[in-house]
């Protein structure tokens, strides 16, 4: 063992390293697998090899992306979400696997529920067959999203092979605004990188104002490092993450605990660890921020305009000018003020009880001048907001507060935006169609979309909060 | 799965950046079992206007048969899901090139036998121009090379899945040849963090 300088990743990577092959690949151990209803094609996989699964105790298996967000027992669930719900839930109990189905009361988004149950934890390696498992890392866990082959493997084998990432650290100076969140952080360094501006990177973010977030908030930040071509996010555990862990149902107890702070405490860069690649953003630079195209590097602070194609030349022109032709948007005019048909408040970024409280306290007292959907992260998460009131401010502004999934942000379960229509959504995709064919999407904060449901416009939630923080 | 080392066949354009996975498969045809082949399901709805009709000036509606895409920057970013990958390769395709992938949608490429070919953003757009209309197209795995009409390129491609695309290795055989090892670290793991095995803790 070497004792040059190692960043987190290092520590992590080296921790689950069974085997080092000579073309540089590692074959690395998984500690937690989760699986979601789209593991049907690797069930099948395995199921065509007459493979078994490795280590069931470590696979967890979640239903979230196809969760009916209402009436859960109703007619208006169709046959193929009654279907893809079964095979999970089947798949699961076929192999032994804890399931967290439709009516258990951990149900809830994969990269919610993990977290909320203490299945992941700082130091443990973490994949499942989603882009936002990079999530996780806001735990200093190392994870990160596969598909279907790998998802295959890691039910077989518990293992999957790796080519090491490099290392990237995104040091956020100083401290947020108020009315600032995660999301913002998240969106600001995207469109000043590039929606592929990370790739072949692990981000570890660092500084004052990741410090100063909430694990919710770091969550979210991590959350999006996959829409900015990593496919890694990560951040030291500190005393807040230990304390944020501790009681949750599956985290280390009694003696255990004080063993795994012992190890927790090492997981970190050393100050003097060199990265492949360094950025640094001045966090008190960041206003809130939405997005105006069809990618999540297409964002921009409330306060400015949008582009204007004939400003630009080449293929960014082009690009600009298509994305403004499927938002329906005219270039030049400022964002702020542009109007909104609904909102969504939810998904795996932005639906954790401190996302709700958020929203709710620019909504408190006010009417929501278009209609919107809330769905919590998880069925605890609903809970918790519900024995704190939240769900009363919501629905007394006029939102729909529902049951917890996926939902409208990728629509696998019904939850649509309709052809043409825009929504200001929490979420972290604006692709064209991503909450539907011609659905319009514009991402931004919890905070943001609030304020969006009460003005029914694109608007800086910063004046709204005024008294309120 | 097979392996390849030399691929020849009609390649067509897609001169559009960013195409995402939702692009390649909109997230409604994912329920859909993989025998009933996911080719139709490709650019979906890029391709359709408003009222589902083919939209003829949409590059891809012209070459059928084809089976190498030359895309812009950022291709296949997005979701994990490897069924963007399913509806290339039952679309008949065999090879991507374009400046940047996303990386997980290279990573199951390479999976699926379909070569993630990263060209120059120069090179692309010559390429892009040539492809107006579909045209013969070759590609040499071993040489790293692409060739267009008459135009070489070359492209990058990481060694592993290089390897992997010309041997048509699996990787579960691979990793079964490694088990002593596995349950060797097994047996490490729990015994420093033994709350990784939340089932078997005393």
């Amino acid at each position: 063992m070497s004792d040059a300088p190692r960043t987190l990743l290092d520590r992590l990577w080296a921790d689950h390293e069974i085997h080092l092959r000579d073309d540089g690949v590692s074959l690395l151990w998984v500690d937690r697998h989760l699986v979601h209803e789209g593991s049907h094609h690797a069930f099948r996989k395995i199921a065509e090899r007459g493979l078994s699964v490795a280590e069931p105790s470590l696979t967890t298996a979640i239903v979230d992306h196809y969760a009916p967000t209402r009436a859960r027992d109703g007619d208006g669930i169709t046959d193929d979400i009654r279907r893809m719900i079964a095979t999970l839930e089947e798949n699961a109990a076929r192999h032994g696997i804890r399931c967290f189905g439709l009516r258990d009361a951990r149900q809830g988004i994969v990269h919610v529920t993990g977290p909320e149950q203490g299945l992941t934890l700082p130091g443990l390696l973490l994949v499942c067959g989603d882009s936002h498992t990079s999530t996780h890392g806001a735990l200093g866990a190392l994870a990160f999203g596969i598909g279907a082959t790998e998802v295959a493997h890691v039910l077989a084998t518990q293992t999957i092979w790796q080519t090491k990432p490099k290392a990237m650290r995104l040091n956020f100076e100083g401290r947020l605004g108020p009315g600032v969140g995660a999301k913002d952080m998240a969106l600001g360094w995207i469109a000043k990188l590039g929606a592929d501006g990370a790739r072949g990177h692990a981000v570890e973010y660092t500084g004052e104002a990741v410090r100063g977030l909430s694990l919710e908030g770091r969550m979210t930040l991590c959350n999006l490092s996959i829409e900015g071509g990593a496919r890694f996010g990560m951040v030291a555990p500190d005393t807040k993450t230990v304390d944020w862990i501790a009681g949750r149902a599956f985290a280390p107890q009694d003696a255990l605990i004080d063993r795994a702070r012992e190890i927790w405490a090492d997981l970190r860069s050393d100050a003097d660890a060199v990265f492949d690649r360094d950025e640094t953003i001045d966090a008190t630079d960041i206003a809130p921020i939405v997005t105006w195209g069809t990618s999540p590097e297409d964002a921009l602070p409330i306060t400015a305009t949008i582009p204007d194609p004939a400003r630009l030349s080449g293929s960014r022109a082009r690009k600009v000018g298509e994305a403004l032709d499927y938002m329906g948007l005219s270039p030049g005019h400022p964002l702020e003020g542009t109007p909104v048909d609904q909102v969504f408040i939810g998904s795996c970024t932005n639906a954790r009880l401190d996302d709700l409280r958020a929203a709710a306290a620019v909504l408190a007292g006010r009417r929501a001048q278009v209609p919107g959907l809330v769905s919590p992260g998880s069925a605890l998460v609903k809970r918790a907001a519900e024995q704190e009131g939240l769900d009363r401010i919501f629905r007394e502004a006029g939102l729909e507060w529902v049951d917890a999934g996926c939902s409208m942000c990728v629509g696998m379960n019904g939850d649509l935006v309709q052809p043409g229509k825009r929504c200001a959504s929490t979420t972290n995709r604006n692709f064209r169609g991503r909450q539907g064919p011609g659905a319009r999407t514009h991402l931004m904060s919890p905070a943001m979309a609030a304020a969006a449901a009460i003005t029914g416009t694109l608007t800086d939630v910063r004046p709204m909060l005024e008294g309120r923080l | 799965m097979s392996g390849w080392t030399r691929h020849e066949g009609l390649a067509v354009g897609l001169p559009r950046e960013g195409v995402d996975t939702d692009q390649l498969i909109p997230a409604r045809f994912m329920s859909t079992p993989r025998a009933q082949g996911y080719g139709q399901f490709l650019l979906h709805d890029l391709r359709r206007d408003a009222d589902g009709a083919l939209d003829p000036s949409f590059p891809l509606n012209g070459a059928d048969g084809s089976s190498i895409l030359i895309a812009a920057r950022n291709f296949g970013g997005g979701s994990s899901r490897e069924a963007a990958v399913y509806a290339l390769v039952d679309a008949g395709f065999r090879v991507v090139a374009a400046p940047s992938f996303g990386d997980i949608f290279a990573g199951n490429a390479v999976n699926n036998g379909l070569l993630p070919a990263r060209i120059s953003e120069q090179a692309a757009l010559s390429l892009l121009a040539v492809l107006a209309t579909p045209q013969h197209g070759h590609v040499d795995l071993a040489a790293g090379t692409l060739t267009i009409d008459t135009t070489e390129t070359a492209f990058d491609l990481d060694d592993v899945s290089r390897q992997k695309l010309m041997n048509g290795w699996d990787d579960i055989d691979l990793t079964c040849a490694h088990a002593a090892k596995v349950a060797d670290y097994r047996r490490r793991r729990i015994a420093i963090a033994p709350w990784v095995f939340p089932d078997e803790r005393a």
